[in-house]
Formats: structure tokens, sequence, C-alpha cells
């Protein structure tokens, strides 16, 4: 299944293992459409054998196995299931069936994952690097390359600012800068670098073959076909929840592009 | 080079290595990958929250200065909102009602003002507690850490804004004749055991309003009729005298009014022993101690699911 790249060392020992994995999701209340009080209150009532929810079968018996020190990119077209199947490998959806095994904890970095807007940037620093469990002093010590990498300051002392007055770009990097400053074992992108301009793409994509070096994971999904030759040394390809191919960057980039007709 | 699987996937033919043929559970036993999103033993949950011991600190101390960062008065608001508070109670039930029944001024308003501010401190941990996971999911999404660091966390800003409270409390107390004695350190562990209190029960509420959310609608009614049947701002044996005794006995062994007749007894001079009920410490111990490991307990057992779905 897992082919080898000789050039960042890919080592054999496996990192994620998806088995036969199926996501279901359960939308409550999707099926009427209404959403007055009286269409809940009748919900409530007509219980019975899960009424009013539709049943979403996003991710369809996916298997593979990932290594340290690879790269693996996730294409498909828009809803085919890419998001979920990092968030269940992350651990934050429940499979209907099948099984994701992983080693330590993978570490999931979102477009929509808010941090604290209320606070200053320098506190969601200070706060999300104490979350992911470094000490106080290890914090402190990242605490500039952190800032510096994100590039919130380079047009003024934004960082002592509420994270509310902060762009969705600006936002973004902050969150990427946090999440990439500890050495994950797994770490999953998902989009987050969309949003940064040129500048910081470089910069993370940088990052990212940094953390296969230290025999880490990390999966990105992206709609950039650029970025992920860039940066992956294999790709996945989902198309309606399944897995319609897994294999080096080049080949599946390329039945890809003929697939989506570019 | 590549070929074609029965379900249609494209796989890549790999060098041969020594994991061939091992199916998936086995490969993972074999390199000790363990099941994505499992729940921790107990034991490891604590460690875990140990470990992240910083962070519910910090965390804390950055929601309690957060709080008041739109105001123009900004932390001033961490006095003032206790004092206006109190001013009220006082206002309807003091002044209007003459709720005191009996009890003269001296004793009555630091009474009021402790029941306020004492009831106040579990009233805004369940609060923060509804809403610990459910309001709190971009960052529980987004990282990885015990979850129970959340309800923890906002029973420690209750605490710290508690600590506000009582500096408001001191002044009215000495100002009503109340002046500091050595029972005045009995309020330590009194509030000690509140506080484990309040968080075993913010951890409840926790997990029931991350599953379902309609609860922070509800919780204001609840809490205030918990509120009114606690004697805030009456006191239970005088509002039920020629009651049986078992109602006034019921109402005094609530967790509420345990803790705030304890404060009251060690603050007011004019407040003395005959209003505790029998075993009085024993069953604060008993409610702290019961409901913290309880709530704990119960909250660790939905940790792989908040946040989800």
């Amino acid at each position: 299944m897992a082919e080898q790249n000789s050039e960042y060392g890919v080592d054999p020992r496996p990192t994620v293992i998806a088995d036969d994995l199926h996501i279901v999701y359960r939308v409550n209340g999707a099926k009427t459409g209404k959403g007055s009080a009286t269409a809940a209150l009748s919900r409530i009532l007509k219980r019975g054998e899960e009424r009013g929810v539709r049943k979403v079968h996003a991710v369809r018996g996916v298997s593979f196995v990932a290594r340290r020190g690879e790269a693996i990119g996730l294409i498909g077209s828009n809803g085919s299931g890419k998001s979920t199947l990092l968030r269940a490998i992350a651990g934050l959806l429940p499979p209907e069936k099948g099984k994701v095994y992983t080693d330590g904890q993978p570490s999931l970095l979102g477009v929509n994952a808010a941090l604290m807007n209320d606070l200053t940037g320098e506190r969601n620093v200070i706060l999300g690097g104490l979350a992911m469990g470094m000490s106080r002093e290890q914090v402190k010590e990242r605490y500039q390359g952190i800032v510096d990498f994100s590039g919130i300051n380079e047009k003024g002392d934004f960082i002592t600012l509420p994270m509310r007055t902060y762009s969705s770009g600006m936002a973004a990097r902050l969150r990427f800068s946090i999440a990439a400053a500890k050495d994950h074992d797994v770490l999953m992108i998902d989009e987050a670098l969309a949003t940064g301009d040129r500048k910081f793409q470089k910069r993370s994509e940088q990052r990212i073959r940094e953390l296969r070096k230290e025999a880490g994971t990390v999966f990105l999904v992206s709609h950039n076909n650029k970025s992920i030759r860039d940066t992956c040394n294999r790709v996945l390809w989902l198309e309606r929840g399944e897995l319609r191919m897994d294999g080096p960057t080049e080949e599946v980039l390329k039945e890809y592009e003929k697939f989506t007709g570019k | 080079m590549s070929e074609t699987t029965h379900d249609g996937t494209v796989a890549v033919t790999a060098a041969p290595s020594p994991d061939e043929g091992l199916t998936a559970a086995e490969l993972a036993a074999k390199y000790g990958l363990s099941v994505s999103g499992a729940r921790p033993s107990l034991g490891s949950y604590v460690r875990q929250l140990w470990g992240r011991r910083h962070f519910i600190l910090a965390f804390s101390q950055a929601k309690l200065t957060a709080q008041y960062s739109q105001a123009k008065l900004g932390q001033l608001w961490q006095v003032a909102t206790p004092l206006l508070n109190a001013a009220v109670y006082f206002l309807i039930f003091g002044l209007i009602l003459h709720a005191g029944r009996g009890m003269s001024k001296d004793v009555y308003i630091p009474f009021l003002v402790t029941g306020v501010f004492v009831f106040t401190f579990t009233q805004s941990s369940v609060m923060s507690g509804v809403r610990a996971i459910s309001g709190n999911l971009g960052l529980v999404r987004a990282l990885h850490f015990p979850r129970a660091s959340l309800p923890v966390s906002f029973s420690l800003q209750q605490l710290q804004q508690l600590l506000f409270s009582m500096i408001v409390l001191f002044v009215v107390a000495i100002g009503f004749g109340s002046y500091p004695s050595p029972s005045w350190l009995l309020i330590v562990p009194v509030l000690a055991l509140q506080f484990l209190f309040n968080t075993g029960l913010a951890m409840i509420v926790a997990r029931m309003g991350a599953k379902t959310p309609d609860l922070a609608q509800l919780m204001p009614f609840l809490l205030r009729t918990w509120m009114y049947a606690s004697g805030v701002m009456f006191s239970i044996t005088k509002m039920l005298e020629g009651r049986p005794e078992w109602i006034a006995r019921l109402l005094q062994v609530n967790p509420a009014a345990v803790y705030m007749d304890l404060v009251r007894f060690a603050l007011i001079d004019g407040y003395g022993a005959s209003n505790l009920p029998p075993h009085v410490w024993a069953i604060a111990l008993f409610w702290a101690v019961a409901v913290f490991a309880g709530g704990f307990v119960y909250f660790w057992k939905a940790e792989e699911r908040y946040g989800r779905g």
C-alpha cells in the first residue's frame, strides 16, 4: 500500500492506520426543513425511530497506512469527505464502522478553529501553547519565534490587540503559527494556508517540510495543486467519500487533473 | 507499476516489508498505536489534567480580565458589580419587604450581603459551567487537552471574582460593627469546600450542556428557585417558625445554605451557632467531596464525545 520515499527517508513505522473507516453524520431536523417552534416541538413529541434525523454517509470504507516522514495531500472536489476524514483521524468524530489507530495525539488545524477572540494575540499564543501541553518555560522560549513566524507584527504592534480585531488572514496565520510551534507526530492542515498571503504560504510550506524531517506525518487538504506538489510526496484522492486513488503525488495529480478537466 | 484492487483503489506496489500480511489491528499493536479519540483511563486523565494546571490558571485569569475589557471603567467593575448587587437586594428585601424579621440592622445587612455573594459564587460557576464546552467549541475542536480543564478553569475564575467580592464584604461587615477576629479565618476552609462543590457541579452541568445546549436557557430559573429556597435574604429558621422542624432542616442542609451559613457564622458577631444545623462541618465536607468526585467521574465518562458532531 505505502510507497517509500528515499528523499526524506520515510521510515516504516506507521503513524496513522485507517481500517475500513465509515463516517456517518446525523443531522437533526433536516428532513422537515422547518425551523419553527411548532416543528421543533412536534419533533420532540414524535420521538420514535429517530424521526427527522437525516443520515449523511460522508466517508465510505477508507483504508490507508501513513508512515513517519510522509507528507500526504488530500484532494477531491468539495464535499468529497476530506475534512471529515481528517476530523475522524483527530478523534473528533466517532467512526460508524472501522477504526483509526494513531501514534500519539494528532493535531488538526482547520480554518474555523477559532481561539479566544476577546483576548489579545499575545494571550492566545501563551494559552494555545499551554493548552497544547507546553510548559511555561517552553512557551516563553518559543513566543518570539511564533510571533515572527506569523508575521502579525510586520505592520505594527498587532499582537497586543484582541484577536477579534484581526483580519481573517491574520487570525489564520496566528493559529497556524501556534499549532506549528510544537513538534507534532501527526499534524493535519485543513486549507488553513489558503487564507495567508504568498509570503506566509512559502514560510508555512517550509515549516511543513521541517516537520517531515523531524519524522512527523503531515496531512494537507488543499485545492491548490501547486502547493500539494511543493510539499507532499503522496496523495490520497477522495471522491464521494471513497478513496479513489492513493499513490505518489505526480501520478495521482495527473489523473486528478484529467478528471477535473484541467 | 500500479494495479487496481477490488474496490477500485489504485494501489502502488511497495517494496516487500516485514509488515506484509498484517491486519490493521496487528500492525497497530506492533508499533504501539492506539485507537484515535479513545477515552484515557481515570488515572491518566487526572495526570493529564495536572499537566495542564498552568493552562487552567492562565486561562481563568485571562477570562477574568477579558470580562470587562470592553467597559470604560474596566476592572473597577470587579468590585462595583457585587456592590451594586448587594445594594439592590438591600433595597428590596431590607427596606421594602422587611425580610429581616427581627434581625437587627447590624446583623441583617452583613447577613444579606454574605448570602448574595456566597450564592453568586455557586450560581455563576454553574452558569459558566453550562457553557464551558458548548461555548468554547472552537477551542475544543482546535486543540487537544483534557476537557475538564474548561469547567475547572471557569470555576477558578469565579473564585478569583469572589475574592474581589470578599473585599466589599469585609468593608460592609466592619461598617456594621463586626470586627476582624480569629473566627474570620474559618472563611478560608468554607470557601475552599464551596469551590470544590462548585467545580463538581460545573463539571456535571458542563457535560449536560454539551449534549443539550438548551440547558443554558433553563438554568437561570432553576438557580433562582434554588436561591429563594436557600435563605439568601431571610433566615430559614425564622421564616419557617411554627412549621414542622424537618422542613427547615431539609432547607438548611442544602449545600448553598450550608456554605452561606458557615461564612455568616464566621463573619458576623450577632450570628451564633444556634443558626446552624447539627453536624454542619461534616455536611459541608460531604457535599464538597461527593459532588466534586461524582462530577469529575461523570464528566470524564463522556470525554471522547465533547466537541463532536
